[in-house]
């Protein structure tokens, strides 16, 4: 990406792909408002921020164009929603993923038509961006996968799928070995559904360097994350979590590349003393449902009150990238096989039991020298506000200051909140 | 050194003057349209050396005086500690929110709960209330303390229960019973959400509602353990915020 490029006119594109313009330009504009407002007011950021800025400012321009042109020469995209489906799949395929998980509120009017009015925010945003014909990633998606993780999302695939060309891929609900071994086979069935769209075969040689890519992507956020667990800490919450956002839809080389910088400026910081915040300011975890773009309201608001997000123990976050696929493997049944046991072991609430979630959230809330967690739900999400409370006890048994929120992605309860998280970072 | 407390709350704004650690004076006056206002006239006395500031408003104060904040929620752990030295919990019932905070050893949070995003059996919904009885608020209280009868009121919601309320108005129920059920469900659900964070007695009911006699007659009843009222001994319930939030404005010594 160059950065002259900020002047082109994309409206011809989306024209092309049928975004509803005034639509899509409002959406656009109150975006890059809250992006200014949550980010760029921020003091002492990291340089290797200006990447992601950069990358923000051009999120349905720059990013989309290279979508379209590696369309054009007859790429196929594969449009996703949760990391239990595998990008290194896709990749090794001659596809490309991106993640469409939607993270604003958007054409609700439209969506309640057609769906329940407590649906969780995350399922109505991007049903949202759908019936409103304002995202293009969703118009550039050859193939959209959905996957049976929670049930509003098993109904939303439905009705998506009269829409878009929609594929679901059913995962199990148990870790025991018979649902590895159904997990193992769903990836088979996954496999020939890409090569029968791309028209290419996954082989050994593809697979093993697609594997490859996406660990050295999650390796460059590894580093990044273990920077946080310094005090002071070298960049906030709200800048690693953007990074981890924009995770799954750059391209996978540059984002590592540019990634790998941002984690060696980060490391440069943390031997210098150097942070964001002051030492003492109050340092959370947070927990819960994932935080799609351009979701930032959590961090936001705790960065705000003077606390300083250290982790994110969400699919925006640790359970994105802190496990590797295993790159030993030498033929496609190895290497699947190791896809299989690391998806397979991703501690999502859709999951029962799911006592792993919670040895990774105080190992995380210990490793980043956290004084408090914050538990975030989305409203109407049923596992994740379950699950809550076994969170909440398995923090209290540590002796680790625990809060639950419930919310959305509005901005009515922002001043609520705020009082309770300064309640809360006066507490611990 | 004179350290001057407000609470800055949707209905009115608090102030306390603090010296030497001991109340000197204290006035309450209307939020109306501009809180922010309301305030700087005590402000303008220019009688403190420390300005701190709580509640709903303590954002704008510190835009507008550039003072310290801290919420409510540590404002009236801190008010109602000193107050009642030994208290493990709060109760703050105010115009427009219920706080519940629960106190460790030293008056320290340990933990707390907000209803904050309904009127539901805040200042505000009894008044709304006791306008669809026809009474004032002081009415409304005695004739719920007097009243021999009660009706069960299943709407919590401010809206559904005012219609509640005039249905059973129209229907010839005694306004003496509906006022006392009123009292009894909001007494109820608190103290549920009292349990609900483990709240144990004694406990500092404090907060404009602390002022209304059947709601404090209700929670003593329904409360499993001890319930302190400002009001009853010197300070007023209501300045329980200022109060702690000067008090948290105190050099550290
Ligand atoms: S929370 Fe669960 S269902 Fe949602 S994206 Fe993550 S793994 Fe998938
Ligand atoms: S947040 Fe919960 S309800 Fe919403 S899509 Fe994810 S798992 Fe389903």
């Amino acid at each position: 990406m160059s950065e002259d490029s900020a002047v082109v006119d994309y409206h011809p594109m989306w024209e092309e792909l049928g975004i509803d313009l005034p639509t899509h330009d409002a959406l656009l504009s109150a975006v890059g408002q809250m992006y200014g407002d949550a980010f760029l007011t921020q003091e002492n950021r990291p340089a290797g921020m200006s990447y992601l800025d950069f990358v923000m400012s051009e999120v349905h321009g720059l990013r989309v164009k290279e979508l379209h042109d590696f369309r054009a020469t007859g790429g196929k995209i594969v449009g996703t929603f949760c990391l239990y489906v595998p990008e290194e799949i896709v990749r090794a395929a001659g596809a490309w993923c991106v993640g469409l998980c939607a993270g604003a509120e958007f054409g609700y009017d439209e969506v309640e038509r057609i769906m329940p009015r407590n649906t969780c925010a995350l399922i109505k945003s991007f049903m949202g961006f759908e019936l409103t014909n304002v995202c293009p990633y969703i118009k550039e998606s050859d193939l959209i996968v959905g996957e049976t993780t929670c049930d509003g999302k098993k109904k939303a695939y439905e009705l998506l799928g009269e829409m878009q060309n929609v594929y679901v891929m059913e995962l199990p609900q148990m870790k025991r070995p018979q649902d590895i071994a159904f997990y193992r086979a769903e990836l088979d069935d996954f496999r020939a559904k890409v090569e029968e769209l791309t028209g290419k075969a996954l082989t050994a040689e593809t697979l093993k360097a697609s594997i490859k890519e996406v660990n050295d992507k999650r390796r460059a956020l590894q580093r990044i994350a273990a920077t946080r667990a310094a005090s002071p800490a070298p960049i906030s919450g709200k800048d690693a979590l953007l990074a981890t956002q924009v995770a799954f839809y750059d391209d996978v080389p540059r984002y590592t590349q540019m990634m790998n910088a941002l984690a060696d400026e980060l490391e440069e910081r943390v031997a210098d003393g150097a942070g964001v915040a002051p030492a003492a300011a109050k340092r959370v975890l947070i927990t819960g449902t994932p935080m799609a773009l351009p979701n930032w309201k959590l961090h936001d608001i705790i960065e705000k009150s003077g606390g300083i997000v250290v982790g994110e123990e969400m699919c925006t976050g640790s359970r994105y990238y802190d496990t590797l696929v295993p790159e030993d493997g030498e033929t496609v049944e190895e290497m699947f096989d190791a896809l299989a046991a690391k998806y397979m072991d991703i501690n999502c609430a859709c999951f029962t039991p799911n006592q792993g979630r919670m040895d990774d959230i105080v190992r995380m809330a210990r490793e980043y020298n956290a004084d408090g967690v914050i538990d975030y739900a989305l409203n109407f999400c049923a596992t994740y506000q379950a699950e809550a409370f076994s969170v909440e006890k398995a923090l209290q048994q540590a002796g680790i200051p625990i809060m639950k929120i419930d919310t959305d992605y509005s901005a009515e309860d922002i001043g609520q909140l705020s009082t309770r998280v300064e309640a809360f970072l006066e507490m611990i | 050194m004179r350290v001057l407390g407000l609470d800055i709350g949707s209905r009115s704004v608090d102030a306390v003057w603090l010296e030497e650690g001991r109340i000197v004076d204290s006035a309450v006056a209307d939020s109306g349209f501009d809180p922010a206002a309301a305030a700087r006239v005590f402000v303008e006395r220019g009688n403190h050396d420390v300005l701190i500031a709580t509640g709903y408003g303590r954002h704008t104060a510190r835009e507008s005086f550039a003072c310290d904040v801290v919420t409510e929620i540590k404002a009236y752990a801190a008010g109602a500690s000193v107050l009642f030295p030994g208290a493990a919990s709060v109760l703050d019932i105010g115009g427009q929110d219920t706080k519940v905070i629960t106190l460790g050893a030293t008056g320290k949070v340990t933990d707390f709960e907000m209803n904050d995003k309904c009127a539901a059996g805040t200042g505000k919904f009894l008044e709304v209330m006791a306008r669809a009885l026809g009474f004032t608020l002081e009415e409304m209280a005695a004739e719920a303390i007097a009243a021999s009868r009660t009706v069960a009121i299943t709407s919590m919601c401010t809206v559904f229960a005012e219609s509640e309320v005039t249905g059973l108005v129209h229907r010839g129920e005694s306004r003496s019973a509906i006022a006392r059920g009123l009292h009894e469900s909001i007494a109820k659900r608190t103290v549920s959400s009292l349990k609900r964070v483990g709240a144990v007695g004694p406990l500092v009911f404090a907060g404009g509602v602390a002022k209304n006699p059947a709601m404090v007659a209700l929670i003593r009843r329904e409360f499993p353990g001890d319930v302190l009222v400002p009001g009853e001994s010197e300070t007023d319930s209501q300045i329980v915020g200022a109060f702690g939030a000067a008090l948290c404005g105190l050099p550290v010594k």
